[in-house]
């Protein structure tokens, strides 16, 4: 058991933070403002969590999950993840975050941004390419049979060991996607992305990379 | 369930899809439009309670402003409520949404109801010069100004998004006092609290997967409306689906087009093709509503049941889906489907009362 703070109360926010709970973690959840605008939510749908300020969730928890609109990743609370292990499940959706081309540059994975925004943290991709309703209904006990994945991209062996921990315990079997660069891998515009399959399959998508259109894009352009 | 089977609500909503004709060519948008128009006639006549029309503004849908083409239904309808599904109320001014809104309501003798909503496609930000980054702040001091304005008294109102009033009349007032409004809400927890701190119903729009998923939602909405003190309405629920004469038809009539729309709008989002198997399942176990009438009535019942909802709507267009088997869909839904799903709920309740 650790503790996790998830910074984003709205759709995958509140369902990581019932899954973590479930999971036995202890876990710190926060809105982008007052806690008490999220206190019933949190207490609805995450009953356990804890709702506060992002300063403190991350303050008191060993692993920070960002899930709030990419378009905000600006309103972090950089110097309060210093030295956290931090799991970007966040994606550029344009309808939300507006025509951002910085976010769509096939040079850079959206994560590698995020982690030259934190530089004082340890960013971990995880989380982010499957539907958020998919996270709730498919979350299942290690070694159950079908049991569904969900990738993982990270730079550093022990930090992406941890949250392959994490994936496991919240119900997923953990699938290595590479380094924070090949994050471009499980982005929008991708076969895992919304993807809600098994290892193998997970697995077998990531490695087609190379091949799709997306895949050809950011090669002719690195 | 506590619902009585009786009083629920069934509607229809569409986006004004451009249709196919019968040789596979898509119809002008005029055309599109009227067909919209005809179809609500006949669902007025079928005993269907609403017909929502939401509010897009791109190429593959011909309804950028529901009120007008609603206000073309109404002097041809006799009972049929009149609603938006959504208006995107954060890049639109409150004031002249109520004065449309309520223009309608005069031509429907009271039949007029908004739903507003931020909405899922956010074309209408730059086209009327609005900045997604106030996502958020348009739609909070909007649906605050709107809320006032439906007291129909003089309103004094500030905010950042739009010039203040002070003392301001709207007009015209609506006969009965009232404007039905409702939110429409796609899973943000917060919108579902934001609907309870006004007071508002809400609608559900569950576009995929199990209703069932949407429980907490409805008990989040319930838990608000204790907290603020505010009326927890009967709460409604719209999905996708279409009926046809039998399960297998519906599906090849659909399916090409489903995956025509889908794809498209998954290309813009990001997500990859949509495959035969994922449409199947949403049929099966999701919220595809798409069948006979049967068939399609068991599973509204099943999702009533299950949300406890007081209104079901169904998306009746589905991309390019030809004219001619949406009116039969149209008709099968008000003739077939509504009475069946009445007749399932009711005897759920008197076989539930039994055993109690």
């Amino acid at each position: 058991m650790s503790s996790i703070a998830i910074l984003g109360a709205g759709k995958l926010g509140t369902v990581l933070a019932r899954l973590a709970v479930a999971a036995g973690h202890e876990v710190f959840i926060a809105g982008s403002g007052d806690p008490a605008a999220i206190s019933l939510t949190v207490e609805v749908l995450a009953p356990g969590a804890v709702a506060t300020t992002a300063v403190d969730a991350a303050s008191r928890a060993d692993v920070v999950i960002l899930a709030l609109p990419l378009g905000k990743y600006r309103s972090i609370p950089v110097d309060a993840l210093a030295g956290n292990l931090v799991i970007d499940a966040m994606n550029y959706w344009w309808e939300i975050d507006g025509i951002r081309d910085d976010l769509t540059d096939p040079r850079t994975s959206t994560s590698e941004i995020v982690q030259g925004f934190l530089p004082t943290s340890r960013v971990v991709k995880a989380f982010n390419h499957m539907g958020y309703h998919d996270v709730e209904d498919e979350a299942r006990p290690a070694g159950t049979a079908g049991r569904k994945a969900i990738a993982i991209a990270g730079d550093d062996e022990a930090d992406v060991a941890a949250v392959a921990a994490l994936v496991d315990s919240l119900g997923f079997d953990p699938v290595l996607a590479g380094g924070l660069a090949d994050g471009v891998r499980l982005e929008p515009r991708t076969e895992p992305f919304g993807a809600n399959v098994a290892a193998g399959e997970l697995r077998a998508m990531i490695e087609r990379f190379p091949t799709s259109p997306r895949g050809q894009e950011v090669a002719a352009s690195r | 369930m506590s619902i009585d089977p009786t009083q629920i609500e069934f509607g229809l909503d569409t986006f004004g899809d451009i249709p196919e004709d019968g040789k596979g060519e898509l119809l002008p948008y005029g055309e599109a439009i009227r067909q919209v128009v005809d179809e609500a006639v006949l669902a007025d006549q079928v005993g269907v309670d609403v017909i929502a029309l939401g509010e897009h503004h791109r190429s593959d849908y011909a309804i950028s402003s529901p009120e007008t083409v609603l206000a073309g239904i109404a002097t041809r309808t006799e009972r049929i409520k009149l609603a938006s599904g959504v208006t995107v109320l954060s890049s639109d001014d409150p004031v002249r949404v109520f004065e449309r809104f309520a223009t309608l309501d005069a031509l429907s003798s009271g039949r007029a109801q908004v739903i507003l909503g931020r909405g899922s496609f956010t074309e209408s930000f730059p086209l009327f010069g609005y900045d997604l980054a106030d996502y958020d702040l348009l739609f909070e001091e909007k649906i605050g100004l709107f809320a006032e304005l439906l007291k129909q008294r003089p309103v004094t109102w500030e905010g950042t998004t739009r010039a203040p009033l002070v003392d301001a009349e709207v007009f015209p007032k609506t006969d009965s006092g009232t404007l039905e409004t409702w939110v429409g809400v796609g899973g943000s927890p917060q919108s579902v609290v934001r609907t309870a701190h006004y007071g508002f119903p809400l609608m559900l729009a569950i576009i995929g997967g199990p209703a069932a998923r949407f429980a907490p939602y409805t008990e989040l909405y319930r838990r608000a409306t204790e907290q603020f003190e505010t009326t927890a309405h009967p709460i409604g629920m719209h999905s996708p689906g279409f009926v046809a004469d039998t399960d297998e038809e519906a599906a090849e009539i659909v399916w090409p087009h489903y995956k025509l729309n889908r794809d498209r709008i998954g290309a813009e989002r990001g997500w990859p093709p949509v495959t035969r198997a994922s449409f199947e399942n949403e049929i099966t176990e999701g919220s595809l509503y798409l069948g006979s009438p049967e068939t399609v009535a068991t599973k509204i019942a099943d999702a009533i049941s299950v949300l406890d909802v007081g209104r079901f709507d169904m998306i009746y267009t589905t991309g390019p889906v030809p004219a001619d088997a949406r009116l039969r869909s149209v008709e099968l839904y008000g003739t077939a489907v509504i009475p069946r799903v009445r007749e399932i709920l009711a005897e759920r309740r008197t076989t539930v009362g039994v055993e109690a």
